[in-house]
């Protein structure tokens, strides 16, 4: 960037960087480090508990509901606590967290599309068995 | 108030005209996102884009797990490691994860020390972080080896669906490669940090610009997300 248009930039934005200076982020950020630890832990806890659904071999619907369940919770935890999105106002966080749910509408078209493949591969293409 | 200042400072200005007017135009006090600074929301914005990505690559191993007449290699069984003459099943996926989640937990510090401007403990938690992540990818690397050694290509494997390599390599190695870059991010900030960069408002080498504690945070996110991303596939492309 040329000096010029530094200077620009800094006529048309004064302020800006003290409104960050001295504004609701004046700290950033500030929780107490124990918040931290404590979802620490249960990230290792919930991490626990999902390896352990594979260790003891679970299968079906109650071994897809415990891995997604463990893995809602944790993601919730990481995006809330340790990405600050709870502390962040709801313009930003819906900006953030509404779009994802399209890719729920591809997993439901993607999911049709793939029973269609399998049943179509099932009657002409699977070896006789 | 000094939201009010800024406006009709703004207002107040001239207009650019041309190319300097559209610039100015788009970058001046357009701002939806009220006390989240631009290199922040940015950063969010970005996220959100490689979330698309990396759900694009997640729906399509669903897509041909779920299409395949081929049973699916078990990867309970594919990714177990005989450890002091155990066999032990997805251990060194579990070790991962948990290698994972303690650098977000150490970042999560770095970004809380940071805005205290404490300097040291914000370059020695990043550097941490680092190594984690740089751990993280060397198991990754070791995980390669193995299935290659084992004869697991991209187009095809000795235990079930062609499929199951292509999927691994492309999931893997794409998540593999944002920590490396997440890795070498960390230590580039790690050093201004200790430098004191945002302290004395030093100015960056390429934007000339001067920089603050705030980019730890943005920083942080990254390192999160990459995380955040580890906790899906664990759970699609391991456990499921």
């Amino acid at each position: 960037m040329t000096n010029a248009a530094i200077h620009i930039d800094e006529q048309l934005h004064p302020h800006a960087h003290d409104a960050v200076a001295t504004g609701a982020h004046a700290k950033g950020q500030q929780h107490p480090i124990k918040l931290y630890l404590v979802v620490w832990g249960w990230l290792f806890v919930l991490s626990t508990c999902s390896y352990l659904v594979d260790y003891f071999g679970l299968h079906g619907y109650l071994r897809w509901s415990l891995i997604l369940l463990f893995m809602v919770l944790k993601a919730g935890l990481i995006v809330a606590v340790f990405m600050h999105m709870a502390w962040e106002r709801l313009a930003l966080a819906y900006a953030i967290l509404l779009p994802p749910i399209a890719v729920l509408v591809f997993v439901a078209i993607m999911v049709l599309e793939s029973e269609y493949t399998h049943w179509l591969r099932v009657l002409f293409f699977a070896p006789p068995s | 108030m000094t939201e009010t200042v800024l406006t009709k400072m703004v207002q107040g200005a001239g207009r650019l005209p041309g190319w300097r007017g559209i610039a100015a135009d788009w970058a001046s006090d357009q701002r939806a996102f009220k006390n989240v600074s631009w290199g922040k929301a940015m950063m969010w914005i970005f996220l959100l884009s490689d979330t698309f990505i990396f759900s694009c690559f997640l729906l399509s191993y669903m897509t041909a797990r779920m299409s395949t007449t081929v049973p699916w290699p078990n990867p309970s069984e594919v990714f177990a490691l005989n450890i002091a003459g155990r066999h032990i099943p997805l251990i060194l996926i579990a070790i991962m994860t948990f290698i994972l989640i303690s650098s977000s937990g150490t970042m999560a510090m770095a970004v809380n020390f940071g805005y205290r401007q404490d300097r040291a403990k914000t370059a020695i938690l990043m550097l941490v972080t680092a190594a984690f992540g740089a751990t993280f990818v060397g198991m990754q690397a070791f995980e390669w080896t193995k299935l290659i050694m084992e004869g697991v290509r991209p187009w095809g494997n000795p235990w079930g669906a062609a499929q199951f390599g292509s999927s691994f390599f492309m999931i893997t190695g794409f998540h593999g490669t944002h920590v490396t870059i997440g890795v070498i991010f960390l230590i580039a900030i790690a050093r201004k940090v200790w430098r004191g960069d945002f302290d004395v408002g030093r100015r960056g080498f390429f934007t000339s610009r001067k920089g603050y504690y705030e980019i730890v945070e943005i920083m942080g996110l990254y390192w999160h997300f990459v995380d955040l991303v580890w906790v899906f596939i664990f759970a699609f492309f391991y456990l499921w």
